[in-house]
């Protein structure tokens, strides 16, 4: 390979890269919805630009070549696959097991973009009818572009589960005809908010389990972000996207800061503040404010402005706890939930004593509302300790213990734990 | 394309409902049934008789085997269908929550394969 024709194949790689996901996006359209189709001849496209651009140069249009190229080894594609499915119904007297579209009315007709069609591409994945972990995987295969192997991995299943969970998802999308659209005014809400959560999902997965060497993980809550920053651009009317947008950059900025120098995670109250993104938090509070202004308190914007609150106070003691504790409520009314209870009896905790906060989570923790939830024993077990319960506190420490599932949460009660039971004895 | 909508509820739930109140879902139904012939979604629809009813058939080595009820035993049961016809799934979802079933049940909505 010639030192020029190296530098092509390079150019072609970042071409695309940065063209994928939109030229996937209007070839699943183009292709009659089919999302195995339309990868597969994206790849086929990809080899061909690596052959050809390196002597013609990189046409003008990239994405509109790629596109263009992809379509047309689509439908060749699926004519020889409906000459074959004919003969073989013929032969074999069988159905085929679902109805291959119709070439004749995908051919002809404009093949550039129709409106944005990455915005198809982002409601079909995140369609309530698929699960959520079939949602999550879809998006981040063929939005996120990432391969079947990093989000196994970053999810901790094995890679043939997550291929399967792909396989029936796309299935599905075709075989029950879920629609490649955007949902029209009547559903948008509702649909929004399917999509959203997959998004806060992807990047919570990342955000929980920040130990170990899974640098995936941090890449999940890149991904989530760049797809809210994508949802934000697309929808600029729409508040709740922002405001999710802007929770995610708040508590992405705290990441340095979430595990000290040993991988031992740290407290939002002992976090070292310096070590938070500034660049992101400033990102992140004008959105927040513009999202409670025109959107008024939604569930995103009323979690954002929460996070807000944390990134304005310079010490963990400068936080207005009795604002986030009536945010807190505010958002309870809204999403009854016992984790937001949780959440909330923390903070009157710290705006109106232990003692206050501790009767809200007895009161959770006697309607049994989250069993099995370590976080619930944990913050029993913090303001037990703060009072001076050490006894009680170290029950509800090993009780957090046995529930805990990330080895960072573990050593860190376990620490805990041994603090307050020589604080006992000592 | 079209789906069938298997309408799921509980047989118990059904049986413990007032006359009145049976009363007014019968007519819920009608109106929803007419409402889908007009709008031309309609394709076809029954209610079942209760699983009590049921028999359930299996040929083994060209014997039939015959026994009483339905095949599994499930928290709710299959109670009528509809058939209809619909753009995509999105629409069949909205059909599928007119139902009246789809308040004291569930609504399954299966895309029929084409022979």
């Amino acid at each position: 390979m010639t030192p020029h024709s190296k530098e092509s194949s390079h150019e072609v790689e970042r071409v695309f890269r940065t063209e994928r996901q939109r030229a996937l996006a209007t070839l699943i359209r183009l292709l009659g919805g089919d999302f195995d189709l339309a990868e597969d001849a994206l790849q086929e496209a990809f080899a061909e630009a690596l052959t050809r651009w390196p002597g013609t140069g990189v046409p003008a249009n990239s994405r509109a070549w790629l596109v263009s190229t992809a379509r047309h080894k689509g439908l060749d594609r699926l004519r020889r696959q409906s000459v074959f499915e004919e003969k073989w119904r013929v032969l074999a007297w069988t159905a085929p097991r679902f109805e291959p579209p119709d070439v004749s009315t995908l051919e002809g007709g404009y093949d550039g973009e129709l409106g944005d069609d990455r915005l198809r591409l982002i409601f079909t994945c995140c369609h309530p009818a698929l699960a959520a972990e079939a949602q999550v995987a879809l998006t981040l295969r063929t939005l996120c572009g990432l391969g079947t192997e990093e989000i196994a991995r970053a999810f901790l299943v094995p890679v043939p589960t997550l291929a399967q969970r792909l396989v029936r998802a796309k299935q599905k999308i075709r075989v029950a005809g879920i629609p490649y659209r955007v949902p029209p005014p009547e559903l948008l809400a509702e649909r929004l908010d399917a999509v959203l959560c997959t998004l806060y999902l992807v990047f919570n997965e990342g955000y929980a389990a920040t130990a170990g060497p899974e640098l995936l993980r941090v890449e999940l809550c890149d991904e989530a972000i760049r797809l809210a920053r994508l949802l934000v651009e697309l929808l600029p009317e729409e508040t709740e996207p922002k405001a999710l947008l802007a929770l995610m950059l708040l508590h992405h900025a705290r990441r340095a800061a979430r595990l000290d120098r040993d991988g031992e995670l740290v407290l939002l109250e002992e976090q070292d503040r310096s070590l938070w993104d500034r660049g992101e938090i400033a990102e992140g509070l004008p959105l927040v404010e513009e999202c409670l202004r025109r959107g008024g308190a939604k569930p995103y914007a009323l979690q954002a402005a929460i996070a807000a609150l944390h990134a304005r106070a310079a010490t963990a003691a400068e936080t207005d706890w009795p604002q986030v504790a009536e945010l807190y409520r505010l958002l309870l009314n809204l999403q009854p939930s016992p984790v937001v209870e949780l959440n909330r009896a923390v903070a009157v905790a710290q705006a109106e004593g232990e003692e206050a906060g501790l009767r809200l989570l007895d009161d959770l923790d006697a309607r049994g509302a989250l069993p099995g939830y370590h976080l619930l024993p944990a913050a029993r077990a913090d303001l037990l300790r703060r009072l001076g319960r050490t006894a009680e506190a170290a029950g509800a420490y090993r009780e957090a213990l046995t529930l805990a599932g990330n080895s960072a949460e573990q050593r860190f009660l376990a620490r805990r734990l041994k603090e307050v039971e020589v604080g006992r004895f000592s | 394309m079209e789906y069938l909508m298997l309408i799921y509820s509980r047989e118990s739930d059904w049986a413990a409902l007032s006359d009145e109140a049976r009363g007014a879902l019968y007519k819920d139904y009608y109106e929803f049934t007419e409402s889908v012939r007009q709008s031309g979604h309609y394709k076809g629809g029954n209610p079942l008789q209760p699983v009590a009813t049921a028999t359930t058939v299996r040929v083994n080595n060209g014997k039939t085997m015959t026994t009483d009820g339905p095949f599994a035993e499930t928290r709710e049961q299959l109670g009528g269908y509809y058939l209809v016809e619909a753009a995509n799934l999105d629409e069949a979802i909205g059909i599928a929550a007119r139902i009246p079933g789809a308040r004291m049940g569930s609504i399954e909505v299966r895309p029929i394969q084409k022979m």
